[in-house]
């Protein structure tokens, strides 16, 4: 996330003094432009809060939150978010280990070792990976890795629809992310410290390992955290890959049902837009957005204090 | 040397023992290990693009792209999401276009540092972090519901367009901010008032990058699916759509239809499709290229 530095140099303002009124209009009108996204902002909160509170005068809150059992469509209704938070956080977990190392290491090589031919061949493999629509790594989960990968291995134990498929696609989502932050954060670390390590004598690796590497390692946690956010909003892949199941385990070779994905399903059925099943959509939404948000905030916190340090 | 053991350089040399063969090895590893990564990934890459090359290539045809969505798969054609997707995308380019610049233009060229200011620079950051479902559900109240537009591709069109803005404000501030000062500084010597100078100096010079930013957000638009569920793209469209009566689909969404069944055959159709929204992107991609090498050709500082 590029947090957007400010200055304001003496040559942005004009030499006139008197401002005509087209220039003040125009100013107006593109201050408006700007605000859209507040607009948006404060518009997302007060829909996700006005329909959960009504969602919550007929579920309490406290039931919502700590409650095990989700059964939105077979009596007795339960609505305990639990199983969906524990099934988001499964697939999470599983992107991240597939995704640090190989996002770490891409970062390494590209900040450290890529001459910029490398680079220039590596870089839009990332990018082009970035790029793919995420309903198309559903369709890989679906169609390759849980068939061709995943079954012979585990044979008949693995379902169709499985954590462990939704878990490896989506960490191919996050690597590049994980990647390019990270590579921006081992660049801001100044040239002096590494070559004040290569004149004690250290080796190329030592350099990377025990000076570059710690000194960006603030900048590649936030790049962590914010790939963790993207994981756990995560739509199409999961609901394709791990399928609508939610119950709460946390065995990789089952289907579980995320938060994201159990939107879907209500949005896809013809479940009637005031009924219980429809409110609680977006009781669920505004949990995802709540964790997703504080992730963001976090990872913009450290990388904020990570620039202050190197500026 | 060794005929004299005693001297203190020897005997140093002796104590240290740097081992770097050793030491150069495991860097070597490393740097294995590195390449290996990004080999993974590469083939990763490979394999998905393999895979539905395989499986949709066979369903490509003339037919398929003038088609209507079928019961039958051998039948089934994509010709109301082909044009959805492209309707969507042009109309969201068209909304997103104007009031990114605009927004872009003013946080880098007016804003002063005041907290209304840095509250609107976080916000377009945290904008870009919210998952794309949200969005959804914002157009869901918003579009469908309050200002009544219903589950029309104007609706959806709405919708993508707020999710892709903040990566449209985020690149077009880069570009603008990648115009050096002198240029400012050139045009208010000539006497040129602020917009003037915008117009006149900033704009034509950042236009490369802007519309760079731009096409490339519109090629994210048509791989957008999950937000466009909850307005209503439906599934099973065999008319074209029209921007704001009846109902609308998009390709992503077709390819979720058709993938969720199981039989080979309707997987294979949401491969071909897949094929179809790849090529779309890569176009736009192409396009944006062409764009970027046309528009920054006369400019160098």
């Amino acid at each position: 996330m590029r947090t957007v530095s400010n200055e304001m140099t003496a040559a942005r303002r004009p030499l006139t003094r008197r401002v005509p009124a087209s220039e003040r209009l125009i100013e107006v009108l593109l201050f408006l432009a700007a605000a859209v996204g507040v607009v948006t902002t404060i518009g997302i909160v007060l829909v996700l809060l006005a329909q959960a509170l009504d969602f919550f005068r007929e579920v309490s809150p406290i039931a919502f939150l700590t409650g095990t059992v989700w059964s939105a469509s077979i009596e007795p209704l339960q609505f305990g978010i639990i199983p969906l938070v524990v099934g988001t956080l499964d697939i999470a977990v599983i992107a991240l280990v597939v995704a640090i190392p190989f996002g770490l290491l891409a970062a390494v090589y590209l900040a450290e070792y890529a001459s910029m031919r490398t680079r220039n061949v590596v870089k839009p493999v990332l990018e082009t990976i970035a790029g793919i629509p995420t309903i198309v790594l559903g369709f890989f989960a679906l169609n390759f890795v849980t068939p061709r990968l995943l079954k012979p291995l585990f044979g008949s134990d693995i379902g169709t629809f499985n954590v462990l498929s939704a878990g490896i696609v989506v960490g191919l989502l996050i690597t590049p992310l994980i990647a390019s932050l990270s590579e921006d954060a081992l660049r801001a670390v100044p040239r002096g410290l590494r070559e004040g390590a290569f004149a004690m004598g250290a080796t190329k690796w030592e350099v990377v390992r025990k000076v570059a590497f710690p000194a960006a390692l603030s900048g590649i946690m936030a790049s962590i955290i914010l790939a963790m956010s993207r994981a756990m909003g995560e739509t199409m892949a999961v609901v394709l890959a791990a399928g609508m199941n939610p119950q709460l385990s946390l065995d990789p070779r089952q289907s579980v049902e995320t938060m994201t994905a159990f939107i879907v399903q209500i949005s896809t059925g013809d479940t009637p837009q005031n009924s219980i099943q429809f409110k609680s959509l977006f009781a669920v939404a505004l949990v995802l957005f709540s964790i997703t948000l504080m992730l963001n905030l976090i990872s913009n916190r450290i990388v904020a204090r990570f620039r202050n340090r190197y500026s | 040397m060794s005929a004299t053991p005693a001297s203190p350089a020897a005997a140093g040399e002796a104590l240290f023992d740097p081992r770097l063969a050793r030491r150069k090895l495991t860097g070597t590893i490393f740097l294995g290990a590195c390449l290996a990564a990004i080999a993974v990934l590469l083939i990763a890459l490979i394999l998905l693009l393999m895979d539905v090359l395989t499986k949709g290539v066979p369903y490509l045809d003339l037919d398929f792209l003038t088609g209507v969505p079928s019961r039958i798969p051998a039948r089934a054609g994509i010709l109301p999401a082909l044009v959805g997707s492209i309707e969507i995308a042009l109309i969201v380019g068209l909304l997103a276009f104007p009031i990114g610049i605009a927004a872009a233009i003013y946080l880098t060229e007016y804003a002063r540092d005041t907290f209304l200011t840095r509250l609107l620079r976080t916000n377009i950051s945290n904008l870009a972090g919210v998952p794309s479902i949200i969005y959804g559900i914002f157009g869901l109240a918003v579009f469908v519901r309050a200002l009544q537009l219903g589950y029309s591709l104007l609706a959806g069109a709405l919708t993508l367009a707020l999710l892709i803005l903040p990566v449209v404000i985020i690149a077009s501030m880069e570009a603008l901010r990648a115009v050096p000062d002198s240029q400012r500084e050139g045009a208010y010597a000539l006497g040129a008032t602020r917009w003037q100078m915008i117009r006149g100096a900033i704009l034509p010079s950042s236009a490369s990058g802007v519309m760079t930013g731009i096409i490339l957000a519109m090629s994210r638009a048509i791989g957008e699916t999950a937000p466009l569920i909850l307005v209503g793209a439906v599934t099973f469209v065999t008319f074209l759509p029209t921007p704001l009566e009846g109902g609308y689909t998009v390709l992503p969404i077709q390819v979720y239809q058709w993938a969720t069944r199981p039989q080979q055959d309707f997987q294979a159709i949401a491969a071909a499709t897949i094929i179809v929204v790849l090529v779309l992107m890569l176009l736009l991609n192409l396009l944006a290229l062409v764009v970027r090498a046309r528009l920054s050709r006369h400019i160098s500082w």
